[in-house]
């Protein structure tokens, strides 16, 4: 089954790592989409450059800033292959982001 | 039977429409034809082939094939020795993290305690709606999000088995406010549990825990009145099944259980005996303050070291604890001042509980022993 990882994160929390502390994060996500299991993957630039796009009556409508105005925000994602949530689960928990104040949220990504 | 059939189809709704299914056939037939020599083989056999003839139809050509190869023959070579007990699987399944916990609870009471949807809504006080509503979302999540029918690798066991008793311990806790089939229906739960898992010594302990409070249950209320453990009749204590529950404590330690439950289960236990060891019980709280960090059950420890006879101790204890809008600290501290001579300051006490109290029984209670005072 293929889940998506959604990566939530406070703003500006790599900022403040220590020098060895965000390494070490650096070197996790790169281990994680060295793993076989991973498919897709990518890291978002900071929400400040996100524009909302709507289509009301044929016109396209545009605001600045993200859909949803919360502390943590998407700043990523990773497509995976896993055998059932469980293993899903245990990727996730991988995730650097997952533990200061951030969360990622696994979602099963529908079967065509 | 449906363990095996949630097992083998992995589908929990096609497994309760299969089931449902053979029940009805079974009504129709064994009236003419008798009773089959193996009833619950029969009713397994018979509701896998109904899923599949479903299944079947269902299908669009090459989808969900993967059931058919291994159920074209089962009928005829069907025995029991194929049924495979596949309810610790289901519970695992049930009390999955992954799902909210009310679901997991109302699922657990289905799946594994056997009971109708209605009567777990008249549980839970939430209409039958609200109740069928909760197991269908925490069903469907179950099937979309790929939750495993499986019981979970060794290294993810401690966690998960601590979900699994934790939930049953919120079913018992559920009941043993009132509702004792709940709480009958924990143990039950609990039993299962242990026999599935001979060598868990925390299941052993949670049973023994169970079983040890719900033994003492007729006791604890004198009408709706709350009666304290001092005090209580003791004849209507169920002795067999406190000495059934020691048994299953004494299995739990040799299994070298040292966690929560069974610290829990064995202060329990010394709470039953004709004169209580309060310094061991005492002792037993501190390892539960060192396993729980719970100023609640700090609040225990220092009622224990009162009863070993040094309420002074145990209130320099209690006046550390944050515990301001909890109830039983008033209380506490009340009966602790109480018996130092301090009537004033256990009045102010048992006052300030008074405000707190939300129940009519709790409420006559600290009345009660305000007029003592």
């Amino acid at each position: 089954m293929q889940y998506a990882l959604l990566i939530y994160a406070e703003p500006g929390y790599e900022e403040a790592l220590s020098d060895v502390e965000r390494e070490a994060a650096h070197a996790e996500y790169l281990a994680l989409a060295d793993d076989a299991r991973c498919i897709n993957g990518a890291r978002l630039q900071p929400v400040a450059t996100a524009t909302c796009v709507r289509v009301v009556g044929g016109r396209t409508l545009m605001t600045d800033g993200p859909f949803a105005d919360t502390k943590e925000v998407l700043g990523g994602f990773c497509l995976v292959e896993a055998a059932n949530l469980d293993e899903a689960i245990e990727l996730a928990a991988r995730i650097p982001a997952a533990r200061p104040g951030g969360a990622v949220e696994v979602r099963p990504v529908v079967q065509r | 039977m449906l363990a095996s059939l949630v097992g083998f189809l992995a589908d929990f709704e096609r497994a309760e429409d299969a089931a449902q299914e053979a029940f009805a056939t079974a009504a129709q037939h064994w009236p003419a034809s008798g009773v089959p020599a193996n009833p619950g083989a029969w009713l397994v056999t018979t509701a896998r082939n109904r899923a599949i003839d479903r299944i079947r139809r269902e299908r669009t050509l090459a989808e969900k094939i993967h059931l058919l190869p291994a159920a074209e023959a089962v009928m005829d070579e069907f025995d029991d020795t194929v049924i495979k007990d596949e309810r610790l699987e289901l519970i695992f399944t049930c009390c999955h993290p992954a799902l909210a916990l009310e679901g997991q609870v109302a699922l657990t009471l289905r799946a594994l305690g056997g009971l109708q949807t209605a009567e777990i809504a008249r549980a839970f006080l939430v209409s039958e709606e609200t109740m069928k509503r909760r197991l269908t979302r925490a069903k469907t999540k179950i099937k979309a999000t790929g939750i495993p029918f499986a019981v979970p690798d060794a290294h993810l066991l401690p966690d998960r088995l601590d979900a699994v008793l934790g939930v049953i311990y919120l079913i018992y806790n559920e009941g043993y406010s009132g509702r004792v089939d709940l709480a009958a229906e924990a143990i039950r739960l609990g039993r299962v549990l242990t026999a599935l898992m001979p060598d868990a010594p925390e299941a052993h302990g949670l049973l023994a825990l169970m079983m040890i409070h719900h033994a003492r249950r007729r006791a604890r209320f004198s009408g709706e009145d709350l009666v304290l453990l001092d005090d209580q009749d003791r004849s209507l204590w169920d002795m067999r099944q406190i000495t059934a529950g020691r048994a299953v404590l004494d299995r739990a330690i040799a299994l070298g259980g040292r966690g929560a439950y069974v610290v829990q289960a064995a202060i329990a236990a010394l709470q039953t005996a004709e004169r209580i060891d309060w310094p061991q019980v005492a002792s037993l709280y501190l390892r539960l303050v060192e396993l729980t960090g719970s100023p609640v059950v700090e609040l225990n420890h220092a009622v224990a070291v009162a009863q070993a006879g040094d309420p002074a101790a145990a209130l320099r204890a209690v006046d550390r604890l944050d515990l301001d809008g909890y109830l039983y600290f008033h209380s506490t501290r009340g009966e602790m001042l109480r018996r130092l001579g301090r009537d004033e300051d256990a009045r102010a006490a048992y006052r300030r509980a008074l405000e707190l109290a939300t129940s009519t029984p709790e409420r006559r209670f600290l009345t009660q022993r305000l007029e003592l005072l």
